[in-house]
């Protein structure tokens, strides 16, 4: 008998129900590993979090880098979104003549989705990337390595400051990019739509509540550890050379991205059971 | 009498007695990733206070080996005793106790690129000791004089980027030294430098062999290297260590993977000027 024949009489042979489950299962479980790598992660950065030595300078480092280093872009996107909410604000609001509630709405929008979203989208492109290629490329050049020869543990050293520092940071940076955008609303409401400045006060005061800020925050700290999480990840595990760091920087980008819009859907559906509207 | 060492048929289920000659001993040394059996049963005895090379091909597992040594790697079956003890067994903190009688000198220095010479040179001693600031410096001028680098100027502030090659392998070596280890490991410490340089490393390897008494154990395939500084050679070769002995004898060994690495190295009798050559 052929070889060739061989080969046709084996792929004819009825697939086992093992067989079916096991290739199903593939990427069930290939989901489940992924998830679960990266929350063991997260918990071994937590650990180390109290255990000695405590490394203080490296988690000032990492929050400068992931805040302050941040802060021209939060600013400008902060701004810019801001005053384009309330331009499309406005113009639905204008349907009815009630522009006056632009600054609430706006406001709104503001605490509870935009700025921590953006923030996180913005933190994500620009500290998640610089964390996946400086990880990337101290693993292909053996620096993490060289890190367990002196018997230190490189996620004690390099991740959880920066999974810290994310989580710390990105609240703040989210008060920020509420501030500034608000800042934006008013200008061009204010300035180039003449809304009454008393009227977006002070319907911003009335329809907007400190609880409102507060949710926005909590999402901000789990958007911080989802996407330092997931820039780490990719950094800490790459294998092989340029081209993998590269591919690491943009999965880093993508994963990160994503868990944060996804995150978002959950949290809100979360945050507004514990904190339910009132008017 | 020959003292050459023939380990391809070595019995792997030797339990090595303790030798005070050998400050390393591996017996039956196994190691396997995914598909790959990169180790297949080492053996292999590191003489005290002397160079001690291994040389193989590319992807025979020779930096595998190199890290299973310092406890980086856990293999699959076999024992490395150091100085009569067992380190495969031992767990984070017995490991971090273990490396201290270790430096590595990476194949490109693997200097962290966010410290300065200094800072790197003084890496392991702030981490592992609370010494006083000027102890530190000291320490790390002394070891720089030493090394030929304390003429360079402004070397101290100098970051890994601003350095030749030869310097970074020279920082390497001092941040390797620096904590006084008993056992020095190079991972092909000449790859990737010119010839003068070559000739710069041999001798960095020689003086920090005889000023500091430590036992060297190189990993190469840097053969006219190999045969200018080795005390000892082991060729690694099929995952088992080919055969071990002092360079001038193995010149004239009938191991025919031997016979070709040398001669594809340009090597020949007269030109080693070994005991074993003719005239």
């Amino acid at each position: 008998m052929s070889s060739a024949s061989v080969g046709t009489e084996e792929r004819r042979q009825p697939l086992s129900a093992g067989r079916v489950a096991e290739l199903m299962g593939a990427p069930v479980r290939g989901l489940f590993g992924y998830f679960g790598d990266h929350a063991l992660l997260l918990l071994r950065s937590f650990t180390w979090l109290f255990r000695r030595p405590f490394r203080l300078r490296l988690f000032l480092e990492q929050m400068e880098f992931v805040g302050v280093g941040s802060l021209p872009i939060i600013l400008l996107v902060g701004f810019f979104s801001g005053a384009v909410s309330a331009q499309q604000t406005i113009r639905a609001l204008s349907l009815f003549g009630q522009e006056r509630f632009v600054g609430a709405t706006v406001g709104l929008s503001l605490a509870l989705e935009l700025a921590p979203v953006f923030t996180a989208l913005m933190i994500t492109a620009r500290a998640g990337s610089g964390m996946a290629t400086e990880l990337g490329s101290m693993r292909i050049t053996e620096q993490i390595d060289a890190l367990s020869t002196f018997a230190v543990d490189p996620i004690q050293y390099l991740i959880t400051p920066r999974v810290v520092a994310s989580i710390i940071m990105m609240p703040i940076m989210t008060m920020v990019f509420n501030g500034i955008g608000l800042f934006g609303a008013y200008l061009y409401s204010i300035y180039l739509k003449q809304v009454d400045l008393g009227a977006f006060i002070e319907y911003f005061r009335y329809m907007t509540d400190p609880s409102d800020y507060f949710q926005g925050a909590v999402k901000a700290a789990v958007f911080g550890a989802s996407l330092s999480v997931a820039a780490c990840y990719q950094g800490f595990n790459v294998r092989g050379g340029a081209k993998e760091v590269g591919l690491a920087t943009t999965r880093a980008v993508v994963a990160g991205s994503v868990s944060v819009l996804v995150l978002d859907y959950f949290l809100s559906d979360m945050l507004s059971t514990f904190f339910p509207y009132q008017a | 009498m020959s003292k050459l060492h023939d380990r391809s048929g070595a019995n792997q289920a030797d339990q090595p007695g303790r030798d005070e000659r050998y400050q390393i001993q591996i017996r039956g040394l196994h190691k396997t990733f995914g598909v790959q059996h990169v180790l297949r049963g080492i053996d292999l005895d590191i003489e005290r206070g002397r160079i001690n090379i291994v040389i193989g091909g590319s992807g025979q597992g020779k930096s595998v080996l190199m890290k299973h040594l310092m406890g980086l790697l856990k293999p699959d079956a076999g024992q490395i005793l150091v100085d009569g003890q067992d380190i495969v067994p031992l767990r984070d903190v017995a490991l971090g106790v273990l490396r201290r009688k270790f430096g590595m000198v990476f194949q490109y220095a693997a200097l962290f690129d966010s410290l300065n010479v200094v800072e790197n040179i003084a890496f392991p001693l702030i981490e592992r000791y609370s010494l006083p600031r000027d102890e530190i410096m000291t320490r790390v001028r002394d070891l720089l004089t030493r090394l030929d680098l304390g003429h360079v100027a402004g070397i101290e502030q100098k970051f890994p980027a601003e350095l030749s090659g030869g310097q970074r392998k020279r920082v390497g070596l001092a941040r390797a030294l620096i904590d006084r280890p008993e056992i020095l490991l190079y991972d092909e410490p000449t790859t990737g430098l010119d010839p003068v340089a070559t000739k710069n490393v041999d001798d960095m390897i020689l003086r920090a062999s005889r000023d500091f008494g430590v036992t060297s154990v190189v990993i190469s395939h840097d053969m006219a290297s190999t045969f200018r500084i080795a005390d000892t050679v082991s060729m690694l070769y099929d995952g088992k260590i080919l055969v071990t002995g002092p360079p001038a004898e193995l010149i004239n060994a009938p191991y025919p993977p031997l016979q070709e690495f040398i001669s594809m190295a340009g090597l020949s009798r007269e030109t080693i000027g070994g005991e074993g050559a003719p005239g």
